[in-house]
């Protein structure tokens, strides 16, 4: 490993390092009693009503009613994109995502460990709610793949296995681009793990060029939850605009890294002290979103973990991993994450290529003292004007890193261009 | 109509936002983007040309 990748902050390697849990405030949901000793079984899922049938209840009005959000990253309103599937000519297709390209993410690993059958039944409600007959899951991780296809083995040993949809497992090299929707529909249809210009987007033409619902799994697990237990129930954690429960990924500076399950709503900061056994070094900000939310200033900590509350303040959360930065300098952080950015670009867009290039590059000349001055308005000018021109979002995290080092850090990067550039200003406020 | 640039296809040739500078623009590095996927009233013929035009076919509408 390279000097400059042992900067990257909080990568998973090993899940088997991580700890898990749930927050005190809720009564957990996914991390549940028995999870502590692995797998969940077939019975012990059964005993929980996992799997039960719905009988009349209008799914999607249900999933309305509950307001959930996508955990993939986008938090883009589940009944929205179930409907529209629906509403769409068949044949169709379910895809439960888990490749979770992510690096410091590790919440869909554990989740498809621990709860694949939670998983899987939240892949058939969604396939019968749609009207799909074919259901992928579509996974990255070799962990996962033995949980889900012993999980499998347990439904069709109990005579389960379900015969109104076809499931089949589809495996791809872990890749943080792999992960995004219209890679995955490339990639069960037979191409390539890359992302494709969107339109079309799946709802409209996805595997087999037919009408494709792609889920986190973790939406799917919450999505069977809350037809198990009511819209109602699932309303008594979170806030109004981000309700539930979900799992979060905290790595970096803390005593206990690992997966939690934790309502929306409690502060970044509260999150690591209370469930993550608290800060190893008090930290000098976080990586949002497994890097996709780019940076916060340390002051951010009080910020409210919820979808919109993180926007506002210019980040993002994302899959829901927050790594903590300890004494890190936020600059070398930031170079050698650009540094990752530039090698996992797919290269299929220009602009991704000179973009996450110039972006490392201007890091880069910060980090090492061959800063010209001109970096801070560069870096403000590509994390406003990339967002949105790559055909996924992999450029947008990119632009996140660039604009939020120079907003949330102006005094560690007034200092590295020795006073060239006049930056002092409020974190949070354009450079 | 609504115009869509193809970020995976568009090598910058540029020749999109000089047909209809009111519809594309171009980035520092010469990649084109729609300003707006809404395409202005009366720029319409533009844009089929400059579908029709460009080099890597990177550019679709929708009427």
């Amino acid at each position: 490993m390279s000097a400059v990748s042992t900067a990257l902050p909080g990568v998973v390697t090993q899940l088997d390092d991580l700890a898990s849990g749930a927050h005190p405030a809720i009564t957990p949901r996914l991390v549940v009693p028995g999870t502590d000793r692995g797998r969940l079984s077939l019975d012990a899922e059964r005993e929980l009503g996992t799997y039960a049938p719905v009988g009349d209840l209008d799914v999607v009005a249900e999933l309305a009613a509950a307001g959930l959000r996508g955990r993939g990253g986008a938090a883009f309103p589940a009944h929205v994109k179930w409907a529209a599937v629906a509403a769409a000519p068949g044949p169709r297709v379910v895809v439960a995502n888990g490749e979770e390209g992510e690096p410091a993410s590790a919440k869909d690993r554990w989740l498809l460990t621990h709860r694949p059958h939670l998983v899987l039944a939240g892949l058939l409600l969604a396939a019968r709610t749609v009207g799909a007959e074919r259901g992928v899951v579509y996974l990255a991780h070799p962990e996962t793949v033995t949980a889900v296809r012993a999980a499998l083995d347990e439904l069709a040993a109990a005579g389960l296995r379900p015969t109104d949809v076809r499931i089949d497992v589809h495996v791809v090299d872990p890749a943080y681009v792999a992960g995004e929707e219209t890679a995955a529909c490339s990639a069960i249809s037979g191409g390539a793990a890359l992302p494709r210009a969107k339109p079309p987007r799946p709802h409209e033409s996805g595997v087999d060029g037919r009408p494709t619902l792609v889920s986190n799994v973790e939406t799917l697990a919450h999505a069977a939850w809350i037809c198990r237990h009511g819209a109602d129930a699932y309303r008594l954690a979170g806030t109004s605009a981000s309700p539930g429960t979900t799992l979060v990924t905290l790595g970096g500076a803390c005593l206990r890294p690992g997966v939690y399950e934790v309502p929306f709503g409690p502060s970044v900061r509260d999150l690591f002290t209370t469930v993550a056994g608290g800060f190893t070094t008090e930290p000098a900000g976080y990586v949002m979103g497994g890097w996709f939310g780019g940076l916060l200033a340390a002051q951010r900590g009080d910020v409210a973990c919820c979808y919109d509350a993180v926007r506002a303040v210019g980040s993002g959360l994302g899959c829901g991993a927050i790594t903590a930065l300890g004494d890190a300098d936020p600059v070398v952080v930031a170079a050698a994450i650009a540094d990752w950015y530039a090698r996992e670009s797919a290269a299929q867009c220009g602009v991704c290529i000179r973009g996450t290039a110039s972006i490392r590059d201007a890091l880069g000349a910060l980090r090492d003292g061959r800063a010209t001055g001109a970096e801070p308005a560069n870096l403000t000018r590509w994390g406003t004007g990339l967002v949105g021109r790559g055909a996924c979002a992999f450029l947008d995290g990119a632009a996140a890193l660039a604009r939020t080092l120079v907003t949330e850090f102006p005094d560690a990067v007034t200092a590295r261009t020795g006073g060239a550039h006049d930056s002092h200003h409020t974190p949070g406020e354009p450079a | 109509m609504k115009v869509f640039v193809d970020s995976t296809r568009c090598s910058g040739y540029g020749t999109c936002a000089e047909h209809c500078p009111s519809v594309f623009s171009l980035d520092e590095w010469g990649y084109a983007a729609a300003i707006s996927e809404d395409v202005p009233a009366g720029a319409e013929e533009q844009v089929r040309i400059a579908a029709q035009d460009c080099p890597e076919q990177a550019i679709r509408y929708e009427d």
